[in-house]
């Protein structure tokens, strides 16, 4: 609740600029997609176990092929919002949805198929690099032989291919049978993205993928996140707003479990239209 | 003496005196010493077992060959023309000990598969201290249940079971270290960070194949090291064997016989009325070396796994 008052005293702050109009602080605002959409979320709620509500009535289109970031302070639902997408939250006791995600064109209710098959079209990175205690090869190939992939062949192809995709096949094309724990955090986090992609997801959801990763490791899984976009629908979760700006076509912020703001990044950056976004772009808060 | 750093904070609030840090400083070397003496006690302890072991089966083998020790398969001590064979005693541990491992690995793997990735928190905590209670029970307990309820049991279904065997036992024993195989390898399971069980189920697994193609493999050291502890608990068990398994030694890999183990032997000579510095009394030594050998090869066993294993996460 801290951050609550927070938010109070800078809106107080603001009332005293005389040059902004009443009709530009938007309470809420949010882009009617103009390009190909993957994902359609409708007025979703999710509860934890324990009651609590982390997303309130969040809706907003996952654009195609693009890169979409969520922003907002710690505590404010984009993790738990991303994390909705594969249904992550199944994995714990008592929990709550409302709403919808639907995918697009399909028009498939993701809150409503079954997590496994969720898991198995829509990939995911984590904040710590996870890799399993096996050799680069089979941590690329892990998602596949689940899928019944068992052709070397094939398996030898696609581990090249996500290896390469990952910005990683040229430092470890001469050791794909070393642990992956042997790796540097940069390297492990680029073989879990490798990992992710080697079984061509729908959507990729990245959560703070370079919060653990010093700043050279960042800028590659930066670079390599931007070679993504027009290959992959990608929504990333990031506590950095340079990262976002740098990265994303599309930023959502988000506030309290709510969407404040949805719109194209340069947009967003530039000219937000809802005062609580540009009080957290600019640092007034949060 | 007074510390250079000391010395700069005489401006300051925080005055640390010498003598406080002389203090400390001797506190840090009386603990260094004690943990050291303690550490060293358990290490002579150990040498003064292995020397009393080896001096006595030394004395030993100046009477019996070593040759008639490894090959003969007849062990009759107390017979006025013995015989030292150290076979029969060997088959017995080992079926009674295969027993008892075939029952607790899987058991053990199964339970704390469930317990660790199946159960919900309610059941584990339930499911758990009942387990850990079986740990209690005296094994002298175990054996008259393997004598007088397991054998009439099997001998429903297996007429010819004679009312001392080895599968009795075996089964009774395998149940008695279930317990530990089951807590130490789901302490194990439970140590693999969620973070691993996460990516698994990100990429589509399963939870059954969460937990075995990404859990256990994680897990795998732990895991060994509580089937090592389990095996040298087996081939270390006396009582229940005592009790339920005849006491006869007896050169057989057929677990429908009885048999003696080198442990029960050991009991047996060691509470009869063997004169001190006899043949037979000295013959325990024996077998007792040929068990701490056996417990050794499982350690070092253990050990290697471990090593092969070792995953830092």
């Amino acid at each position: 609740m801290n951050g609550m008052s927070k938010f109070q005293t800078t809106v107080q702050d603001d009332s005293e600029k005389p040059m902004r109009k009443a009709s530009e602080h938007l309470d809420h605002w949010y882009l009617e997609p103009d390009s190909p959409t993957r994902a359609r979320v409708s007025n979703l709620k999710f509860w934890y176990g324990d009651g609590t509500q982390a997303i309130d009535d969040v809706s907003m289109p996952l654009i195609d092929k693009k890169v979409t970031a969520l922003i907002g302070p710690s505590g404010c639902g984009k993790s738990t919002f991303l994390r909705c997408f594969n249904r992550m939250h199944d994995l714990y006791p008592g929990v709550r949805y409302s709403g919808e995600i639907n995918l697009l064109p399909e028009d498939e209710d993701l809150i409503n198929l079954d997590p496994n098959i969720v898991r198995m079209r829509v990939g995911m990175v984590f904040q710590k690099p996870n890799p399993f205690p096996k050799s680069i090869y089979e941590n690329v190939i892990a998602g596949l032989r689940i899928r019944g992939i068992t052709k070397r062949s094939l398996l030898d192809e696609i581990v090249e291919d996500s290896l390469s995709k990952a910005a990683l096949w040229d430092e470890v094309k001469d050791r794909l049978h070393q642990p992956a724990l042997s790796m540097s955090g940069g390297q492990q986090q680029r073989l879990c993205i490798a990992r992710a992609l080697a079984v061509e997801p729908e959507i990729l959801l990245l959560d703070e993928p370079t919060s653990a990763l010093d700043p050279i490791a960042t800028a590659k899984v930066e670079d390599l996140i931007n070679k993504l976009a027009g290959d992959v629908t990608v929504l990333i979760v990031t506590h950095n707003m340079q990262q976002a700006a740098r990265i994303s076509d599309y930023t959502a912020y988000m506030y309290l479990g709510k969407l404040i703001e949805y719109n194209k990044t340069n947009d967003l950056f530039t000219a937000p239209r809802c005062q609580r976004t540009e009080d957290y772009i600019t640092g007034r808060f949060g | 003496m007074a510390t250079p750093s000391s010395r700069r904070l005489e401006t300051s609030k925080v005055q640390v005196s010498t003598h406080f840090l002389r203090k400390r400083e001797m506190i840090n070397q009386v603990a260094r010493y004690v943990l050291m003496l303690a550490a060293i006690i358990s290490v002579l302890v150990t040498i003064g077992i292995v020397y009393v072991l080896l001096s006595e089966a030394l004395v030993f083998f100046e009477q019996v060959s070593v040759w008639e020790f490894v090959s003969s398969t007849s062990w009759t001590p107390m017979f006025s023309r013995p015989t030292f064979g150290i076979w029969p005693l060997l088959s017995g541990t080992i079926v009674v000990s295969g027993i008892a491992l075939a029952v607790s690995i899987p058991f053990g793997l199964i339970l704390s598969v469930y317990l660790s990735e199946y159960a919900n928190p309610k059941v584990r905590e339930t499911v758990k201290p009942i387990l850990e209670l079986l740990e209690g029970v005296p094994t002298v307990v175990y054996g008259y249940f393997a004598l007088l309820v397991v054998t009439p049991l099997l001998q429903t279904f297996l007429p010819g079971l004679p009312g001392f065997n080895m599968l009795a036992p075996g089964l009774v024993m395998g149940i008695m270290i279930l317990p530990y195989t089951t807590s130490l390898s789901e302490d194990a399971m439970r140590a693999v960070p969620n973070s691993m069980r996460e990516g698994a189920y990100a990429l589509g697994y399963s939870r059954f194949h969460t937990a075995t193609k990404v859990v256990i493999p994680a897990a795998m050291s732990g895991i060994t090291a509580a089937f090592i502890l389990a095996m040298s608990r087996a081939v270390g068990e006396t009582m229940v064997v005592a009790i339920a398994a005849g006491q006869m030694p007896n050169f057989t890999f057929n677990p429908m016989e009885g048999a003696a183990t080198i442990t029960t032997f050991i009991v047996q000579v060691s509470l009869g009325d063997v004169s001190h510095g006899s043949i037979a009394y000295l013959s325990i030594f024996a077998a007792g070396m040929v068990l701490f050998l056996l417990t050794l090869i499982f350690n070092l066993i253990g050990f290697y796994l471990r090593k092969r294993y070792r995953q830092a996460y």
